[in-house]
């Protein structure tokens, strides 16, 4: 596969982009709401603070006297209680809509994964897919909850204390007011700048922690070509470039905030100038410069804070475009809405209406080409093979031994013609009628986390733990099985890394026993296995082939010689077709890799391989 | 094995000192910038408070004797406009102080902090190539990377990050507290009453709540691997039918993960909440028991408006503390785990190795040989006459691979373990890096760096010239397929770039190999993947152009092997046969049952071999 290329994102701000996620907020109305409204009324009470302190200078110290302490303190005290609550309430609101948020973007997400075509999945890494799935989802809902959340807290507090700056004098809160687009300019030139270089450092991390991957995964070759020191030196290269950025990076910081901060501290500075002379001319009282000063130091915080989260908050548009691109991604197989009907599609399926599969296909003129463009692979191909038929495919790695099967599977359509089961075309049956009956051995087949018989289970559901076994013992998978601590129970490892190839296989044979498939499709292992798993696997094989239409994407005679029908292939291409005897009197290209094939087998078996 | 390991606390904070070396500069001049900032913020209220008492009111003003001396302080409420003037430009200038400060603190530790992690990976990264290929062997690749990437960030974290923080807000706390205390000691206890209660109630929360951090850790961890089993194994899913099966799955692990986040929510709520509380209530003490003060006539206004000030400037630094201090923890065992690399032993030559230049036959005596106590080698000796073409045949286990790794001090043989050597120099007395200079090596499935074409060849030697690349390249028949990539020499392969074949691949490591331009070249059955045409090309190639050479050939087809000047056959560890392709062929023997099968598998064979089945 080419190198994957993902595409440029739009850079402005667009809010076609941003209503699509509205659908999914709109499900958290109420705790948004909620959350905003107890944002702002703890803001009120925040501004309303400073009021006690200049109340105390002025009634109190003012007045010299101490008389009415006890309810100034009470009514103090239920303030902040007040407060501490609302705080309490409005981040669970924030958390319950990052969680929930989350969880629903991942699962919409992921179930609409389940519905893409294989010729997406061709096309598209695993790690791509999953950053999506994982982290997109993640900083959208965490920026969409505790973004608005500090927003709005933000916003409530810098206009509630303009407010109460306005009510005790509007003279001086003018003075601070000037001050403050000054600070929310600095921010909104630095922020997307910060922002830029973080992503850029984060970048930079990433390919260091692929250099150390490479170091160690190519320790070996290293070693023996003595490249160690160039590998160091250009590790080291490669570290001087994430020190010079960390630097730059932190260098905008280092300026931004003393820069905000001094402005602010300006403020304070004007506040006591203007403040202090209005107090000896005694149009100010000396309680409301206190609360002033106060209220000049505090409001310069949120100001930043609102400025940086919105600067961020519009950051998240990439995300947006990722996530919703991927939902709005249409498969390329799709059930007419006659076939949903009538079969129901892949999350209801209506079985009651499904008919037996005797498993006789029928390729009819076919034409393919893949749907990410290129030359067309099959031309007029017509084919019927028979229920209960196998085919094997033969040809070199890379040739496109899997063309035929994929199509067969529906895992793509033709461009033109027709593909029968059972004489009717494919087309007019759902997805996952034909997939149901469906047994599929991997090359290197795929086992999920969870223990051998929930790996063996995962070929029928319902399937009780007698069944599985059974299935088991009719491949000798239960000879892995002995080999286990916890027998059955035993976890077989993230995609069943602590099994062995040969192990592996064995399971997914039982897995395919179990589904009892009417198609059955072996993708051989290429790599070795030991001689003793070798000969169960093969038992194995001949026990899945009974009855069962079969396509064999083969690379032993053992397992070529079975065939009814063999299909050669060679640079995408059928290019011969027939019974092994046939093939071989014709002596081309399959009586080639025929005689390969065969010296290097029976090399390997004098070898004791 | 075991890869946990405790190292003692004395050698924790050698691993730091050590990476600190060259960077100390950084940190001093970081934290006396952040101390002067302290300074300077300390400053302001004092103004505030000379400003309200001796300007607003008519005070003397009251302040050490020292200072009274510097600054003219007489007479501030006859001119109270020049007295304004002069407080808002003490102001601003201990501002712009604080600001060069806060700037100077931060690209100091930026750099400090940058050049300390360097330092960290770079050694990392080094000592990890300069391991023994045994270690590289033993250990999982995605432990290491963890090890050198997530466990270096903490380790640079409680560095840079968590003990600065420590140092700076002691250094705030004894500051502040020892002004108040100056400026009257019983107001002072109010607000330091609250300084344990706040670090202890995030210390304590922040310990408890760990363990639910795990575990949410935990969720996300199960969720992840679904959702990539998942997508991994999505032709299994639709082969299946399964669709509605992930979903459940992959939604119960999402609840699960969810779920548990609410909760931990639920209780960081609260601790914030009372985060709020207890700042809050410290404030309100301070103004509470301050006004009564004030009342009282034991403090003027303008104390109380700094003690106001300072008070709630100790408030959240000492809460954030809480919490650092229970975060530090963490950092011991990263640094166990980074220290477990770093203590394992590089390869090191002995102190007399000689930097020999090879010729001369290679000769294995009574090398016995074995990983895990299983012997692979048992008492095989043979010699390589200097110049000639060697070919080896063995099944897989036979001990072949062995052989070349053993020739290359991959593996070193032991005491009585017998011996190797070449034009009679044991190869145990030589540098590693002269040996493996002067054997070209070219593995079964070689490793090409994600890099281009051009510098996966060029390795061994960046400067080779144009020619000497593109004629390595043809004699390794790989040109003409380069030339036809979209991007030639400069394609990327690897994995951020284009997948290459099993043969392609093969073809550009020996014309890597080519380069290298070493006396004696290895190939360990790296041809395996090329059709038997190009096999045979590349073989001619490299006779012409390279007769000089010594070439060992690992191989299991007999047009390969039969060209060789002497030809081991290795079974099960020994040497089963050697000698010639003439001398083989004349004697019964494993190698004239391949040579028989190889070279008769003819029309009429096969077809017979067919008709039976």
């Amino acid at each position: 596969m080419a190198a994957f290329d993902e595409k440029e994102y739009t850079q402005s701000f667009d809010l076609n982009i941003w209503k699509r996620l509205l659908p999914t907020v709109a499900r958290f109305k109420k705790y948004a709401v909620g959350m905003i409204v107890f944002c702002g009324l703890s803001a009120v009470v925040d501004v309303s603070l400073p009021l006690f302190q200049k109340y105390a200078i002025s009634h109190f110290i003012g007045g010299n006297t101490l008389d009415g302490l006890g309810p100034f303190i009470a009514s103090y005290a239920v303030g902040i209680l007040l407060m501490s609550l609302l705080c309490v309430t409005s981040t669970r609101a924030a958390m319950h809509i990052e969680m929930y948020m989350g969880r629903d973007l991942r699962r919409d997400l992921f179930q609409h994964l389940q519905t893409l075509s294989l010729s997406f999945y061709n096309v598209t890494p695993v790690g791509y897919l999953l950053t999506r799935v994982m982290n997109d989802t993640n900083r959208i809902a965490g920026n969409v909850a505790w973004g608005l959340m500090d927003i709005a807290d933000a916003l409530f507090y810098v206009a509630g204390t303009f407010i109460a700056m306005l009510l005790l004098d509007w003279r001086l809160a003018l003075v601070v007011i000037v001050i403050v687009p000054v600070v929310a300019a600095l921010t909104g030139w630095f922020q997307p700048r910060i922002l830029h270089w973080n992503r850029k450092v984060r970048k930079i991390n990433s390919k260091i922690t692929g250099a150390f991957n490479e170091g160690i995964t190519g320790a070996k070759t290293s070693k023996t070509l003595v490249i160690e020191d160039q590998s160091i030196a250009a590790f080291r290269d490669l570290t001087g470039t994430m020190r010079a950025s960390g630097v730059r990076a932190a260098r905008l910081n280092a300026v931004y905030i003393p820069l905000t901060l001094f402005f602010s501290t300006m403020a304070v500075a004007i506040v006591l100038l203007r403040g202090g002379f209005l107090v000896v001319e005694q149009v100010l009282d000396i309680a409301t410069l206190s609360a002033f000063i106060t209220y000049a130091m505090g409001i310069f915080e949120p100001v930043q804070n609102l400025t940086g989260n919105l600067a961020e908050f519009i950051a998240l548009q990439a995300s947006i475009e990722r996530v919703t691109g991927l939902l709005e991604e249409q498969p390329q197989i799709t059930d007419t809405p006659e076939v949903i009907e009538k079969y129901g599609d892949a999350f209801h399926p209506k079985r009651e209406n499904w008919e037996p599969l005797e498993g006789e296909i029928e390729f009819k003129d076919v034409t393919f080409r893949y749907p990410d463009g290129g030359d067309n692979v099959l031309e007029h191909f017509s084919l019927r093979i028979p229920a209960g038929a196998t085919v094997a495919i033969v040809g070199e790695t890379g040739a496109g031994k899997s063309t035929l099967v994929n199509l067969a599977c529906r895992f793509f359509e033709p461009t033109q013609g027709q593909i029968l089961i059972d004489g009717r075309d494919y087309r007019e049956r759902s997805q996952l009628w034909l997939h149901s009956n469906i047994g599929y051995v991997l090359q290197s087949p795929h086992l999920f986390s969870g223990t051998v018989r929930d790996n063996i289970r995962y070929g029928r559901l319902d399937a009780t733990d007698a069944e599985v076994e059974a299935a088991a013992r009719a491949v000798s998978a239960d000879t892995v099985v002995a080999k286990l601590p916890n027998g059955w129970d035993s976890g077989v490892g993230e995609g069943g890394d602590r099994l062995s190839t040969g192990e592996k296989q064995l399971i997914s044979f039982a897995r395919a026993v179990l589904a009892d498939p009417r198609i059955f499709v072996l993708d051989e292992a290429t790599s070795s296995i030991d001689t003793q798993t070798e000969q169960l696997i093969q038992q194995a094989i001949d026990h899945l082939l009974r009855d069962r239409t079969s396509f064999l994407i083969a690379h032993r005679l053992s397992t070529i010689r079975k065939a009814d029908m063999i299909l050669v292939v060679r640079d995408g291409k059928i290019v011969e077709q027939g019974t092994h005897e046939s093939l071989l009197k014709a002596r081309g290209y399959y009586h080639d890799l025929y005689s390969k094939q065969f010296a290097e087998e029976n090399a390997a078996k004098v070898l004791g391989a | 094995m075991d890869t946990e390991i405790k190292l003692p606390r004395r050698e924790k904070t050698g691993i730091i000192l050590r990476y600190l070396r060259g960077n100390w500069g950084f940190f001093v001049a970081a934290i006396t910038l952040a101390y002067l900032n302290t300074i300077c913020n300390a400053v302001i209220p004092q103004v505030i408070r000379v400003t309200v008492d001796s300007v607003l009111d008519d005070k003397a003003p009251d302040l050490p004797a020292f200072i009274q001396g510097l600054l003219p302080l007489e007479g501030l409420r006859a001119t109270p406009l020049r007295a304004l003037w002069a407080a808002a430009g003490a102001v601003v200038l201990a501002a712009l102080v604080r600001g060069i400060c806060i700037y100077g603190m931060r690209i100091n530790l930026a750099k400090g902090s940058e050049g300390f992690v360097k330092k960290i990976r770079d050694d990392l990264y080094s000592h990890i190539l300069r391991l023994s290929f045994d270690w590289h062997t033993a250990h999982a690749t995605g432990d290491i990377i963890q090890r050198c990437t997530s466990d270096v960030e903490v380790i640079r974290t409680f560095v840079c990050n968590q003990l600065m923080e420590v140092l700076r807000t002691a250094f705030v706390v004894v500051l502040y507290v020892g002004i108040m205390l100056s400026m009257n000691w019983q107001l002072s206890l109010v607000s330091i009453a609250f300084i344990p209660i706040s670090l202890l109630a995030s210390w304590v929360f922040y310990g408890k709540i760990s363990s639910r951090f795990l575990a949410a850790d935990e969720a996300e961890g199960a969720l992840t691997t679904c959702a990539q089993e998942n997508l991994t194994g999505v032709r299994v899913v639709r082969a299946f039918g399964r669709e509605r099966f992930e979903i459940d799955r992959f939604g119960q692990k999402n609840d699960r993960f969810s779920a548990l986040w609410v909760e931990l929510g639920k209780l960081l709520s609260v601790y914030w909440a009372s985060g709020v509380l207890l700042t809050c209530l410290q404030v309100m003490a301070v103004i509470v028991a301050g006004t009564v003060a004030v009342v009282n006539g034991s403090i003027t206004l303008g104390d109380f408006q700094a003690f106001v000030i300072y008070n709630s400037a100790l408030a959240w630094p000492v809460r954030s503390l809480g919490r650092v201090l229970s975060d530090m923890s963490k950092a011991g065992v990263s640094m166990d785990r980074v220290g477990y690399i770093l203590q394992a032993s590089e390869e090191q030559d002995a102190l007399d190795a000689k930097a020999a230049a090879l010729g001369g036959d290679i000769v294995f005596d009574h090398v016995t040989f074995g990983y895990d106590g299983q012997e692979v080698l048992k008492d095989v000796s043979f010699t390589i006459p200097w110049g000639s073409t060697f070919a080896i045949l063995g099944g897989t286990g036979s001990g072949k691979s062995t052989l070349v790794h053993l020739l290359d001090r991959l593996y070193d043989l032991g005491e009585g373990q017998g011996s190797i050597t070449i034009g009679g120099v044991d190869i145990r007395d030589m540098k590693r890096e002269d040996l493996r200079r002067q054997i070209g090596l070219v593995l079964q499935e070689p490793f090409l760096f994600s890099q281009t074409i051009r510098e996966n060849i060029a390795a061994t030697r960046p400067g080779a010239s144009e020619d000497e690349l593109h004629r390595c390249a043809d004699i390794a028949c790989v040109d003409e397929a380069i030339t036809e990539l979209a991007e030639g020499y400069e394609t990327v392969v690897g994995e951020r770039g284009v997948t290459l074949s099993g043969g392609q691949k093969q073809r550009v490591a020996i014309a890597r190999m080519l380069l290298q331009n070493a006396p004696v070249m290895v190939f360990d059955d790296s041809l395996s993947a090329v059709d038997a045409e190009t096999d045979a090309k590349i073989r001619a190639a490299l006779k012409q152009r390279m007769a000089d050479a010594t070439v060992v050939l690992i191989s299991h087809r007999v047009t390969t092997l039969m060209q060789a000047d002497r030809i081991l056959v290795l079974d099960g560890g020994r040497v089963a046969d050697m000698g010639t392709h003439t001398e083989l062929i004349a004697r019964p023997g494993i190698y004239k049952e391949i040579y028989d099968i190889q070279m008769s598998s003819d029309d009429r064979a096969l077809i017979q071999e067919g008709g039976e089945a």
